[in-house]
């Protein structure tokens, strides 16, 4: 494993793939997308990172053209949709839904060649099948796939089409800790050969594994964007301190706490941000001990976009 | 814990050129990730030329809708085996049993033998060979009516008794004695009226005992029997059979499996990509040509070997007719399936659709036997339409020109309704 050095890797080009600008959609009384504005250069993998309901899936169907937005303009390589040109542009894009089923009674190379005929240029339908991993199952049913093969073939049908731009909607959800690393090598592939991937997750492993940038969605509005690293050291802090008191202790008595950087707290679970858990761990029991408190649990972890997220919105990921 | 930010597992490619063509059309070639990959370390190769890059898309997707049908054995049984089922247990029900006959039955009158009323009304009947009568008690004859066994019970009239007394009694092998010394009074037929058939044993059992009891005819007419084809039930029936049939796997088959595609997100994922409309549409409606031509065939095909019924038009015309047909229900089950959002929604619009027309559309039974201000409803109906047109070419082997105006009233049902359902079709 390499780090890149710099914050962009070097095949992302100054070009914009996808841009928006004060992008709004509803719902009836809902608002989904609330006055989004983003840029996604070419070559970049860009993510979406959101609870559900943050807007995420909209925001990428707006992009693909699939829904229209109430307000603000969207270009997807330099042209809107609806301006007379959308086939050209649908042939340069590749698009993979949360919730597709496909025909259970086709097998896995009729799948990905139904799709590669709609396409004037693309790859070989063997050839994809080969670049997901499926060979085994070229000629299986559909309907006899497992839940990560199936997505696997969905990406494939996604990639026959040799797309400029890749959309990913929560590719990896449901899958298996094996599976998921699969996509993820399967995304790492086409985005080191100069494709671009808007992609939407609620997993931050897999936004800071695969994303050049994320923007962190909550509430159909964009809260933070950065590229992970950048995100993490906003926090000013390398270590998260995680516990639940019984009894009380003011969050300001816990900020001045030396080591700390942040405090939240919510009905007796706190999370605290700090720059040395050695420091701050003695100052934490012993200010715990003076409110003759009790601490009934205590977790530390590097600091992750998770973090973020919680210190932004007081909230988890998984159950915001 | 790994720091897992910032240490991608990504190749760095600081010399890359910005995307050209050349990377745009193969950013993936020849770098497949695995240890299976192949051509490692060789130059990518750029695919440019797919072989898939010939296929139509129209093709491909007619192709997709053919295999998942012959795939799913349910919807096989439904369009070839159910219909030939359908054909013989209708054509056994009503088969021909030489001529008819009616049933009627005699109320005993107590007293047995030769020399009683019912027995002497039994010996006459019996010479007779369209009527076929039985001898019952009272009880059992009310029984057998009401159960429809008989059509018509005669009860002898109560004073009647062998009134005079006849010398020649009981010559068996001579032809039945007249029954002109029975007493003419006080004959009761019972019958419901309603019923077709007892209308019939009344005219038939009337005549013979009115010939019986000594009543000559008065005008001389000579019967020919006529044993035309197209004239039996079943030859009615087949062609009604193909229409309906035509009908049901033309609606069904497009219904379910546009609105199936529907729910599982399917026609979303079709309209993120270049694929024109139409041929989405239309790959639905060639697909049916290919079972068209089987469905036909099946049911044509049993009703002239197990029944005879021989098609008496021309068999290309046959082919046309039912294709326009077939495509004017395609377009409706598309049409039906345009904007449903689920299984339980398409199947529910679907029986509204075609029950009025099962009913109608003269498939068991003439369509000219409902009232007259309902027919110019019902010569619009497509399936109408279809079994007319189906029924002068396998019938009556009249020329195509013949049923224009079917064949007109099917397209423009089959065009009107696929335009309406390319404009209203929901993807999503």
């Amino acid at each position: 494993m390499f780090a890149t050095a710099s914050t962009q890797p070097a095949n992302v080009s100054e070009e914009v793939a996808l841009s928006c600008r004060s992008l709004v959609k509803h719902y009836g009384e809902v608002v989904a997308v609330d006055g989004i504005h983003l840029e996604v250069r070419m070559g970049e993998c860009f993510g979406l990172l959101g609870p559900n309901g943050a807007g995420k899936t909209t925001t990428v169907e707006i992009f693909e053209g699939l829904t229209i937005p109430d307000g603000g303009r969207v270009e997807v390589l330099g042209q809107g949709w609806g301006e007379g040109n959308d086939r050209a542009l649908r042939e340069r894009l590749a698009v993979q839904l949360q919730e597709t089923q496909f025909a259970d009674r086709l097998t896995v190379v009729e799948t990905i060649a139904m799709f590669r005929s709609l396409y004037k240029r693309g790859w070989e339908p063997d050839e994809v099948i080969r670049l997901v991993e499926l060979e085994e199952k070229r000629d299986a049913r559909v309907g006899k796939l497992s839940g990560g093969q199936k997505q696997r073939l969905a990406i494939a049908c996604a990639l026959a089409a040799a797309p400029d731009v890749l959309f990913l909607d929560e590719p990896t959800t449901g899958l298996d800790p094996q599976a998921k690393l699969q996509l993820w090598d399967l995304i790492e592939t086409f985005r080191s050969r100069g494709g671009t991937i808007l992609l939407t997750t609620h997993y931050m492993e897999e936004a800071s594994r695969l994303c050049d940038r994320v923007a962190i969605m909550d509430h159909g509005k964009v809260i933070a964007l950065d590229t992970p690293n950048a995100l993490v050291e906003s926090l000013g802090a390398d270590e998260i301190v995680e516990f639940s008191l019984e009894g009380f202790v003011a969050d300001d008595r816990l900020s001045r706490l030396p080591g700390v950087r942040g405090v939240r707290s919510r009905d007796g679970n706190y999370l605290l941000t700090v720059s040395s858990v050695a420091e701050a761990l003695p100052a934490l029991l012993a200010e715990v001990e003076i409110h003759q408190a009790r601490l009934v649990g205590l977790t530390t972890h590097t600091a992750t976009l998770e973090d973020v997220f919680v210190t932004l919105t007081g909230r988890k990921l998984r159950d915001a | 814990m790994p720091d897992v930010i910032g240490a991608k597992p990504r190749p760095s490619l600081e010399q890359s050129p910005p995307p050209t063509d050349a990377v745009k059309t193969g950013p993936l070639t020849g770098a497949a990730p695995g240890p299976e990959a192949s051509g490692a370390g060789g130059a990518p190769s750029l695919p440019g030329t797919s072989r898939y890059r010939s296929v139509n898309p129209l093709l491909e997707l007619t192709l997709a809708r053919i295999r998942e049908f012959v795939r799913e054995p349910e919807a096989v049984f439904w369009v070839f085996v159910f219909p030939v089922l359908l054909a013989v247990a209708l054509g056994i029900a009503f088969r021909e049993t030489g001529p008819a006959t009616v049933q009627v039955a005699v109320e005993a009158d107590g007293r047995q033998g030769p020399g009683s009323s019912s027995g002497r009304l039994m010996e006459w009947l019996e010479g007779r060979s369209d009527i076929e009568a039985v001898l019952l008690s009272p009880e059992e004859a009310a029984r057998a009516l009401r159960t429809g066994r008989v059509a018509l019970v005669l009860q002898p009239s109560p004073s009647a008794a062998a009134a005079t007394g006849n010398p020649e009694t009981g010559e068996t092998g001579s032809p039945p004695r007249p029954l002109t010394d029975l007493d003419s009074e006080g004959l009761v037929y019972r019958y419901d009226p309603t019923r077709p058939d007892s209308r019939v044993a009344r005219l038939v059992l009337d005549d013979a005992l009115q010939r019986g009891m000594g009543r000559e005819d008065v005008a001389r007419v000579r019967d020919v029997a006529v044993a035309q084809p197209g004239a039996r039930y079943i030859d009615f029936l087949i062609p009604g059979l193909v229409g309906l049939n035509l009908m049901g796997s033309g609606m069904w088959g497009l219904g379910f499996a546009v609105v199936q595609a529907r729910t599982r997100k399917l026609l979303k994922l079709l309209a993120a990509t270049p694929m024109r409309r139409t041929h989405f549409l239309l790959s639905f409606m060639l697909s049916r040509l290919i079972f068209l031509a089987l469905e036909v065939v099946a049911v044509v095909s049993f009703g002239w070997l197990a029944f005879g019924v021989s098609v008496h038009g021309s068999i290309l015309e046959l082919g046309v007719i039912s294709l326009v047909g077939s495509m004017s229900f395609a377009g409706l089950g598309l049409l039906v399936a345009a904007r449903t959002r689920t299984i339980e929604g398409v199947s529910g619009l679907m029986n509204l659709v075609m029950l009025p027309m099962w009913l109608l559309s003269g498939t068991f039974f003439a369509a000219t036997r409902f009232p007259e201000f309902w027919q110019p409803v019902i010569q619009v109906l497509p399936l109408t339409a279809l079994n007319d047109a189906l029924r002068a070419n396998i019938n009556e082997g009249l020329p195509l020109a013949a049923s224009l105006p079917d064949v007109l009233v099917m397209a423009a049902w089959g065009g009107a309704s696929f335009l309406l359902a390319l404009r209203w079709f929901r993807w999503q």
